[in-house]
């Protein structure tokens, strides 16, 4: 009896498995088998590389929405990153234990919110801010960068304060009893030991940003032109998709579904480098 | 968000092991000893397992088959109820409809959703939707599905209230659409950059827009894309350097519609044919509608529906005798 | 020397501190003012009545009803799958290359843009499949898009648990399944259950992959076939459409305190679960 029931854990765990593995699959198999016609089709640097986008004519190049997810992208690192490493610093070392039982928890549960909620936010506020102070329509990079930086923010921080207390203390005492004050001590010591997790922190992060759609469906203003400044409004890869999936069919379909192949290998390399950078350590 | 719980313990665990168990082993040299020592146990379950395998898998496949071919041949879908997709400019409407018609014959069961024209005629025609909303005249391949025209509804092109502008021709409206003039102050107005607001490709009331202002001209793709009327709105509500179209029916007072050639966009230009922005707003199905979908769309066509409509502002298309009262 | 570095810490440090308040503001901002102007419209009506003139008027019942039916299928899906497949690959297999290709491929999938998933379930569940808008199409939708995040982290949790429980389970004469059971479950299910409360937060903000295969009806939900609309699918329409700001600001009042609901309770449930075991 004893040894059925092993075997029948044993197949029951194995089939869970096979089966979860088999669905895992399926979606992959899919979105590939799915898209890859319109790739060929089309030709692969003229799908990507293309820089024009109108399915009603058979057009179907990307790069306007991959200049958009880039500097979008880009713009949300560039304001997150260093903020979010100081925040974590400030968790790490500063804050005193009172105000870090508060802000931590903060900071999970602001993860919590929904994207819908940031983008509405910042159409009602950051949007007419960049309207009146910036100009342009308000609707552009700069409002979806400023919008992904603070939903990027719990990841960076979160994940760059658990690299920095995972140091062995030894790094802080060492660097201290060779005279050096607190602030020295960070940036030459417990930064550089932190870099892979920091590093690691910041290109989670950025997988995020690349994969957010409803956030900035409502503050990036949608064009299908390339943008020429931050102030211009334009389209991402997400929200291409988001836009257009209602009503797409046939090679359109086929177009989107490739959209989606290539966000799949643009998230794959970026966790192959965060991988890379956690090992190597 | 899991990657953080992940990261912090990769990070703890490593941290832990280099200062404390430098020397103990690896992980997969630990599963080996295990395996050494309970070498009889696991090697006769990876027999099994392996032996099993062939077996399981097709046993899988066949009942991975088994699913999908019942869900999609066999047993189909039960059904809840009516539903309507398509139109975000019709879908107001066929919710007022709806709810008139829940009155009326105490049935409620229609799920009314929205999507964009083209969508809605694609579900039609993949039966996803029982009938399909369409807020443009159907394409050579779509008039093969059924169809019938509900009401009329204008189509306004609408600027801030700041703006001072008040008319422009449609040969104007073309232009600024395509880029050909790009700055308010080419239409006598004070400098700024023109910025244009319009629907996304699939929407209905994009293609009107497209075949009755902007003709073989394109739109810009600079231009602005918003995936509803009511978004539409608001921009242009609050940008005074907007300008966007949208459903005649919704411009409220936070908007100003342009008139066209000096027509002022209402019912009563519509009707007589001076105001010429208008469409047609269509229910689509992939087949002759019976049983409750019939019951509703007769309900819709009747003079009872359409008097909801009219009352909502649009103009009636399915009985005359209404249209001539009524003026 | 000493006097610049001296000014130096002291601007770092004025620095750190600025940024983490504002951070802080900024974050609290946010909430604060979804919450301040939402909670207002929260009364019994509110969670009672369902939407009416196309959210203009009546309450949010059935998108209530709507979120928590498509997020239970979700997880009661995705749960037996993802757990049992995070103990096949920790416990049952070798560490080996087929392994690695499943964990990278896990990792990846869990950080695939949820409008993919939305498509996938669109083209696949709503059409394909023929399951329409509905409950079902949403809840499939979403259980294979925790599915990654549940097995990495309840693997993670598996493998954190030191080797000595098992080795002393064995030596005692303990079987696998027996070791599995009542030796490393207990100590992995706060990461498990971690991992599963993560999934369900995700799960009840999502907007991007239910909004196209649940549908957006407003009608209270008859059955698993029945199209939905889940409250944040709610927020979005009436937020973006400006249909009712006040209604707008009322659901998402409400979905933040639900999330915040789920996370409370979560966790106060695992520590009562813990401090029982022990």
């Amino acid at each position: 009896m004893k040894k059925f029931k092993e075997k029948l854990s044993g197949r029951i765990f194995f089939i869970f498995a096979l089966s979860s593995i088999s669905v895992l699959a399926l979606i992959t198999v899919f979105i590939i088998v799915k898209g890859a016609p319109i790739i060929a089709k089309v030709g692969f640097f003229n799908f990507v590389f293309g820089m024009k986008w109108s399915p009603s004519q058979g057009e179907f190049g990307i790069f306007p929405m991959i200049i958009g997810s880039v500097s979008v992208t880009l713009g949300a690192a560039a304001l997150g990153v260093p903020i979010g490493i100081c925040c974590s610093i400030f968790l790490a070392e500063f804050a005193p234990a009172k105000m870090r039982e508060f802000f931590r928890p903060a900071i999970q549960l602001l993860a919590g919110i929904p994207s819908v909620v940031y983008g509405f936010w910042g159409l009602l506020f950051i949007v007419p801010f960049i309207r009146n102070f910036f100009g342009g329509p308000g609707l552009s990079i700069l409002a979806g960068a400023i919008i992904l930086a603070i939903m990027t923010l719990p990841t960076i921080i979160s994940i760059s304060e658990v690299s920095l207390l995972a140091l062995p203390r030894q790094y802080k005492e060492g660097a201290l009893a060779l005279g050096l004050n607190h602030w020295q001590t960070i940036w030459s010591v417990l930064l550089p030991a932190a870099k892979s997790g920091i590093v690691a922190a910041v290109i989670l992060g950025i997988g995020r940003a690349v994969g957010e759609t409803m956030a900035v469906i409502m503050v990036l203003g949608n064009a299908v032109a390339v943008p020429l400044s931050i102030l211009d409004p334009v389209r991402t890869l997400t929200t291409n998709i988001g836009i257009e999936m209602g009503y797409a069919s046939g090679e359109h379909q086929q177009a989107l579904f490739a959209t989606g192949i290539v966000l799949f290998v643009i998230i794959m390399l970026l966790n192959s480098f965060a991988q890379y950078i956690t090992r190597k350590r | 968000m899991g990657s953080v719980e992940r990261f912090s313990h990769l990070l703890t665990r490593s941290a832990k092991r280099k200062q404390d168990f430098r020397s103990i082993f690896s992980r997969s040299e630990k599963i080996q000893q295990f395996n050494i020592q309970h070498s009889a146990f696991s090697t006769a379950v990876k027999d099994r397992l392996r032996g099993r395998l062939a077996v399981w898998l097709r046993v899988a496949l066949a009942v991975g088959m088994c699913f999908s071919l019942a869900l999609l041949g066999g047993c189909g879908r039960p059904k809840t109820g009516v539903i309507i997709a398509g139109s975000t400019s019709v879908q107001p409407y066929a919710e007022v409809l709806v709810e008139g018609y829940a009155v009326l014959y105490h049935d409620d069961a229609i799920d009314v959703q929205g999507g964009g024209s083209s969508a809605g005629i694609a579900a039609a025609e993949s039966g996803t939707a029982d009938i399909g909303m369409s807020s443009r005249d159907l394409n050579e391949k779509e008039r093969e599905l059924w169809f019938v025209e509900i009401a009329k509804d204008g189509l306004a092109v609408i600027i801030n209230p700041n703006n001072p502008l008040t008319d422009l021709t449609i040969n104007q409206i073309r232009d600024i659409y395509s880029t050909k003039i790009s700055n308010w102050s080419e239409l006598g107005g004070s400098p700024a950059k023109i910025h244009i607001i319009a629907r996304e490709e699939g929407s209905g009331t994009r293609s009107a827009f497209e075949s009755l202002v902007m003709g073989e001209a394109e739109i810009s793709p600079k231009a602005i894309v918003q995936d509803s009327n009511g978004a539409v709105r608001q921009l242009v509500a609050d940008d005074k350097n907007s300008i966007g179209f949208i459903s005649l029916g919704l411009v409220d007072q936070t908007v100003k519609a342009l008139t066209l050639d000096g027509i002022v966009p209402n019912r009563e230009n519509v009707i007589n044919g001076t105001y010429s922005l208008f469409r047609p707003f269509l229910f689509v199905a992939g087949k002759e509608p019976v049983g409750a979908v019939k019951q509703f769309i007769d309900f819709t066509l009747s003079p009872n529906g359409q008097k909801l409509l009219e009352h909502e502002g649009l103009i009636s298309s399915a009985i005359e005798g209404i249209e001539n009262e009524e003026i | 020397m000493k006097t610049n570095s001296r000014a130096g810490e002291k601007i770092a440090k004025l620095l750190i501190w600025s940024t983490a308040l504002f951070v802080l503001v900024v974050l609290v901002a946010i909430s604060a003012y979804i919450l301040i102007k939402g909670l207002p419209r929260i009364n019994w009506h509110f969670l009672t009545e369902i939407p009416r003139n196309m959210g203009r008027s009546g309450g949010v019942a059935s998108t209530i009803v709507g979120t928590l039916l498509v997020t239970a299928v979700a997880i009661i899906i995705a749960m037996p799958f993802g757990i049992g497949t995070a103990f096949y690959l920790a416990e049952y297999t070798k560490e080996s290359m087929i392994t690695r290709i499943i964990r990278f491929s896990a990792e990846s999938l869990a950080g695939i843009p949820s409008i993919v998933y939305g498509l996938f379930g669109f083209i696949f569940f709503v059409i394909y499949l023929n399951l329409g808008w509905s409950i079902l199409s949403g809840g499939l939708t979403l259980a294979i898009m925790i599915l990654p995040t549940i097995i990495r982290t309840s693997e993670e949790a598996i493998l954190s648990v030191p080797k000595v429980y098992r080795e002393v389970s064995f030596s005692l004469g303990g079987t696998k399944w027996q070791t599995i059971i009542k030796a490393v479950f207990p100590s992995a299910i706060r990461g498990i259950t971690n991992g599963i409360i993560l999934s369900v937060g995700r799960s009840v903000a999502e907007t991007a992959a239910v909004i196209y295969t649940a549908g957006s009806a407003l009608r209270m939900p008859v059955s698993l076939f029945s199209p939905t609309r889940t409250m944040a699918v709610h927020f979005y329409i009436l937020a973006r459409e400006g249909i009712s700001l006040e209604n707008a600001y009322g659901t998402a009042a409400l979905l933040i305190i639900l999330i915040f609901l789920i996370n409370v309770v979560a966790n106060m449930l695992v520590n009562r679960f813990i401090a029982k075991g022990r």
